[in-house]
């Protein structure tokens, strides 16, 4: 059995009893949300911290998915499984499912949470490619009150984001556009094992044109801008395999894998291709197709 | 006495509407006994073994691969409120203990002290109160490490300007471990000098490990007064493990206890013997408490007994026509930094000599290189009954070559090839005497049962239209039950083993046996063997195994040994049992033996079935009052220790349909049919769990396992998100059948199955994914076959993973 290193456990039952918590404590304390990258570290004593503030309680104001006017927001501690399962989401973000199915395993999906999983930042972890893919922003909360940042700015770097340490991550909002669908593809090695590359892919369009295109990558590279080259080129366009192609190809050169046991870095690069293309020409199927929800679409 | 399973030849396996819950007196579909309280929770595994005053041990391991120990502080550790011992390899070697042997008479460092060998190796240890406190203390411990130059490139090991690993050896000057050979070279030269076809293939078969669920540990309890120690331990073998402790330890034999409470799981790795129980015995004579170790997961993975690490050069040689004439191979064996391989003596490469497979050969030859790496070492019995899976895997992908190079049907070339029934008992070029087989059979179920021609259509189909599916065979012989003693021992004991039953006056039984069970289910078939031959039910047989105080001696379970050896003990026993009972009716009927008729359960006066004794009624008498017959002890029991004659020589035909996705490169099994031959079938229910488990085993290493190092020596696998296992979604349903080929030396005809899916499997699914990229111009790719080394083969360049 691996077991942590002695520490100290607090439990905070709101948000503000968190960050003073966490302001209090200072820099050896983190909260634990799902625990799921968390305790496996502190098992492995690859963390040296001293205390975990405990915000499960926290799931009851901060675990919820709500459509509003032009936005979805969904609270930081709504988890992995309630993800997979909202019917909201799968309505306008299919994307969200299809991440879902293929993030680790059963276990992990019922705890884990998404500001967990953004605030790990983990190079290959799954949902900051679907909020960068959906263009999402995070609302991070301080005792000197509340900011919105986009994932661009959210996400700083492998294991790095724009949450100081005295801060909590509290809500992601996903702007809602017309016409639009999304899809999300990952190669793994194993069920349950981490991305050896995934690609999102986000399509608005009007009648037969691309209005807008985004595509997020995961485990190849800092990749949270959404790929605006592949943006530019899709816009105006009508979508076609030429031009999937073309997109994949940019894909494969403005990431920036690195070989491991996963895989080489030229095939992740071939894949962050494949897989672009391959949501791309889901997300247009699932708009013509008229689902932009249910997984009807899916081939 | 032989009982076939469903009275059928060759049959095709409905376990969809099977019934497991019947209640044979012998052999048949039962449930299994320990099943009760293994899905209860209730099963009692090493770590669940609480005792009073019990103190808890940690191991400190080295953080790198290859270095000089320059000191070892370990005063802040001795400061910790809890601690109440901490142990180098320095104060080991005050008490002659720093070293002990292995399984293949080498020595291996309990605790460092000159130098450490492998990442992971043990280095120190700390006892405490609670394993939270030892494991904490052992960040209070501080080694200063003067680092050395890692081997770590297998290849490279013998080169000139490697360093020396094995610095304690007196003289060593190089990292060899041993050269072997089999086969006759000259003979095998001379053949292929003049065939027709040559196929070279350099093939590795990559470091793989068991990973058994429950990880490595002990309890030991050493008694001041009676000078008694108890070892509680993960041991395949605690009748052997006994006899070494004893002989290392100098404790006396009958002083040491070893039992092997449940097991979660063995596949080999708790063949070995290693440093954490010697260390947890150690501390247990030191401080006069009981002391648990426990290793944790990635303890497991990366300093316990490894599978494999063969690189292979084979070599087929063929007419042209596709009679295959002879093979060759030259292996280079990774053994690690101690040669810690689980094999018998006269076996230094285990059973690799069965390379010559399943077919009928002109000539054979073998020569080894094996060598000392800065790694893990083991080398142990993983599911693979002494690395019969690489011979296997080499011939099988080599066959597949050469049907490649012939653009021949991998299925015809195999069966013209095969040995033929009437060739049994066969002798292999290498000296193997293969007791009983009819391949073909096999072969054609096989066939039938995947629907073979029309999967070579579906898959002309899809290959017009640019898919890739993959249809793989592999055929497998295997050799397991070791073994006979004139040829077998593990330093210095012999391979036989015992067993005891005893009819209680009741006629309830207990049979004491050697072997142990990690899962497979003994409990329910060693009872049902002795059921079928002594008429009492599997219900009342109580089966002992696991504590050398409970059982009698032999050699532990492993290589697929248990029923071959142990199960024929269990059936001779019952048989001595029963020509005494036999006596004893004589006496009650007042006839003579030679007139009574035995019908499982009674016995019978001839022509008069009114006149009967059941075996209940025996035993009573037996214990009972009143005379028995003249010359005849009270009591029903006996004792054996039955040392085989031969090996057995289980085989199977195994297929495999792959599809490979071609913008991923991405493997899907789709379906795997497996055909098994292990003789009798005593539990079919249990067959077919261990051959479900063999064939997911066998799928993952194809697939996605191994354990890699980086250029510094650390190992890459140290967890389950690293080291991966497959999940029931990476396995089809498996569609399993069986023909039944009985052993001919062996009391029941059981051949023994533990391991057969996991040799057989590797090759069928290789095979699969090659034959998929036959398009691209593959003819081999090594495992593991993950989608990124499989799309390097669609490039054109299959690489190997070391
Ligand atoms: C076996 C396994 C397989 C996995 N496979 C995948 C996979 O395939 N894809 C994938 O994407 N992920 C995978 N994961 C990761 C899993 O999804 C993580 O659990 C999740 O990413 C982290 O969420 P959590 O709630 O468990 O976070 P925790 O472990 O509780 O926390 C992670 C970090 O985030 C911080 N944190 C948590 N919540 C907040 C907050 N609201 N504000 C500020 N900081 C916060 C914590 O302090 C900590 O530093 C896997 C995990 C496991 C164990």
């Amino acid at each position: 059995m691996q077991v942590p290193a002695p520490l100290e456990y607090q439990r905070a039952t709101t948000v503000d009893e968190a960050i003073d918590l966490l302001e209090r404590l200072g820099s050896e304390a983190r909260l634990v949300a799902g625990g799921h990258s968390l305790i496996p570290m502190m098992k492995l004593r690859l963390t040296d911290l001293e205390y975990v503030i405990d915000i499960n309680d926290l799931h009851d104001v901060l675990g919820y998915i709500r459509v509003g006017v032009g936005e979805v927001r969904i609270g930081a501690m709504t988890r992995h499984r309630e993800l997979l399962d909202s019917p909201e989401l799968a309505a306008l973000f299919p994307i969200f499912a299809d991440a879902e199915r293929v993030i680790a395993d059963p276990v992990v999906r019922n705890r884990g949470t998404i500001g967990g999983s953004l605030c790990q930042a983990d190079p290959s972890e799954d949902l900051t490619a679907v909020c960068t893919t959906l263009d999402a922003s995070c609302v991070i909360r301080g005792s000197a009150g509340e900011r919105v940042v986009s994932m661009e700015d959210f996400h700083r770097g492998p294991y790095e984001t724009a949450v100081a340490q005295d801060e909590i991550l509290t809500e992601i909002r996903i702007p809602v556009r017309p016409s639009g669908s999304s899809a999300y593809a990952k190669v793994e090695r194993r069920a349950g094992d981490w991305a050896v590359t995934s690609a999102g892919a986000a399509v608005w369009m009007d009648g037969p044109t691309i209005v807008d295109a985004r595509v997020g990558l995961a485990a190849v590279g800092p990749n949270t801008t959404g790929i605006p080259e592949i943006s530019a080129l899709l816009r105006g366009r009508a979508p076609t395999e030429e031009l999937y192609a073309e997109a994949a190809t940019i894909a494969s050169s403005t990431c920036s894998p690195t070989t491991d046991n996963r895989g080489t870095a030229e095939y992740k690069r071939h894949l962050a291709g494949e897989l672009t293309r391959r949501t791309l020409r889901q997300a247009v199927t699932r708009i013509e197709a008229g689902v932009a929800g249910d997984m009807k679409g899916q081939s | 006495m032989t009982t076939l399973d469903e009275g059928v030849a060759a049959t095709t396996e409905d376990l969809e509407t099977a019934d497991n819950d019947q209640h044979p007196v012998g052999h048949g579909r039962m449930l299994r006994k320990e099943d009760p309280r293994f899905i209860r929770g209730m099963g009692t595994y090493v770590d669940d073994i609480q005792l009073r005053g019990m103190l808890h041990l940690a191991i400190l391991r080295s953080p790198v691969a290859h270095a000089t120990i320059v000191s070892i502080d370990v005063s802040a550790a001795q400061a910790h409120p809890k601690v109440k011992a901490v142990i180098t390899g320095a104060d080991l070697a005050e008490k002659g203990l720093a070293w002990m042997p292995t399984l293949s008479n080498d020595v291996q460092a309990v605790l460092a002290t000159d130098k450490v060998r492998f990442q992971g190796q043990e280095v120190a240890f700390v006892v405490a109160e609670d394993r939270y406190s030892a494991r904490d203390a052992l960040e209070l411990i501080d080694v200063e490490y003067d680092v050395l130059e890692p081997v770590v490139d297998v290849r490279r090991a013998l080169a000139p300007d490697a360093p020396v690993i094995r610095t304690d050896l007196d003289g060593k000057a190089d990292n060899h471990c041993f050269d072997w050979e089999t086969g006759d070279e000259a003979a095998t030269d001379a053949v292929f000098a003049r065939a027709d076809v040559v196929v070279t293939e350099d093939v590795v078969y990559p470091r793989v490990h068991p990973a058994p669920m429950e990880t490595c540990g002990a309890v030991a309890d050493y008694e001041r007064v009676s000078g008694q120690l108890t070892l509680w331990t993960t041991s395949q073998a605690p009748h052997a493990h006994r006899t070494i402790y004893a002989l290392v330890s100098g404790l006396p034999e009958h002083k040491i206890r070893v039992i092997s409470p449940d097991i979660g799981g063995g596949f080999g790795n708790k063949v070995p013997i290693y440093p954490g129980y010697v260390c947890a015995i150690v501390a247990s004579l030191v401080l006069n408490k009981p002391v648990k170790w426990v290793e944790d997961r990635t303890e497991n993975l990366v300093s316990t007994g490894f599978a494999r690490d063969y690189i292979m050069r084979g070599e087929i040689a063929a007419t042209k026509e596709g009679k295959i004439l002879a093979i060759r191979t030259h292996v280079l064996a990774d053994h690690g930094a101690f040669n810690g391989t689980a094999a018998p003596v006269k076996y230094p490469a285990g059973f690799f000599g069965v390379f010559t497979g399943s077919y009928d050969l002109e000539a054979a030859y073998c020569s080894m290189t094996a060598v000392y790496t800065n790694k893990a070492p083991g080398g142990v019995a993983y599911a693979c009954s002494f690395r019969i899976t690489e011979a296997v895997y080499l011939v099988e992908r080599m066959v597949d070559c050469l049907a490649y190079d012939l653009e021949m049907d991998p299925v015809a070339l195999r069966r013209r090839n095969f040995i033929q029934p009437e060739q049994f008992p066969y002798t292999t070029k290498t000296g193997w005497v293969y007791d009983s087989g009819e391949y073909e059979r096999a072969l054609d179920l096989t066939l039938e049962m995947a629907g073979y021609d029309e999967l070579r259509r579906e898959q002309a189909e899809k290959r017009a239209r640019g898919e890739l599916m993959g249809i793989g065979l592999s055929f497998f012989t295997e050799a397991v039950g070791a073994g006979p003693r004139k040829d077998m021992d593990i330093l210095g004991l012999g391979m036989a083993d015992g067993c005891e039953l005893r009819i209680h006056p009741t006629g309830k039984a207990v049979v004491r046996v050697s072997c142990m069970s990690q899962g497979q289910g003994h409990e329910t078939t060693f009872a049902q063997i002795v059921a079928e031959e002594i008429g009492i039910s599997p219900d009342d047989i109580q089966v002992v195994n696991g504590d050398t105080d409970q059982t009698p001696f032999g050699l532990g379970t492993y290589g697929s040994r248990s029923i071959p050896v142990s199960g024929a003990a269990a059936a001779l026993v019952a048989r001595k049992v029963r020509d005494k009972a036999r006596i004893i009716a004589s006496g009650m009927l007042e006839v003579s033996v030679v007139d009574l008729e035995w019908q499982k359960g009674s016995f019978m006066v001839k022509g008069d079935p009114g006149r009967s004794v059941t075996i209940q009624e025996i035993a009573m008498r037996a214990h009972g009052a009143g005379d028995l017959p003249q010359g005849v002890e009270g009591g029903l029991e006996a004792q054996i220790c039955y040392n085989p004659e031969n090996l057995t020589y289980p085989f199977g035909a195994y297929l495999c349909v792959v599809d490979i996705d071609p913008g991923t490169a991405v493997v899907t099994v789709r379906r795997f049919i497996a055909v098994d031959d292990c003789g009798t079938r005593i539990n079919p229910m249990i067959i077919e769990g261990q051959v479900h488990g063999g064939l997911t085993d066998g799928v993952g290493m194809a697939l996605m396992e191994m354990i890699s190092f980086d250029e510094n020596g650390t190992c890459l696998g140290g967890s389950l998100m690293d080291y991966l296992l497959p999940t029931a979604l990476e396995v089809p349903h498996w569609e399993t059948g069986h023909t039944v080929t009985p052993s001919p030396h062996h009391p029941i005809g059981a051949k023994g199955v533990g391991e057969s899916a996991t040799v057989g499997s590797p090759p069928a699914v290789v095979n699969a994914v090659v034959d998929a990229l036959k398009p691209f111009g593959v003819r081999h790719a090594d495992m593991p076959l993950t989608p990124s080394r499989v799309w390097d083969a669609m490039q054109g360049h299959p690489t190997p993973p070391i």
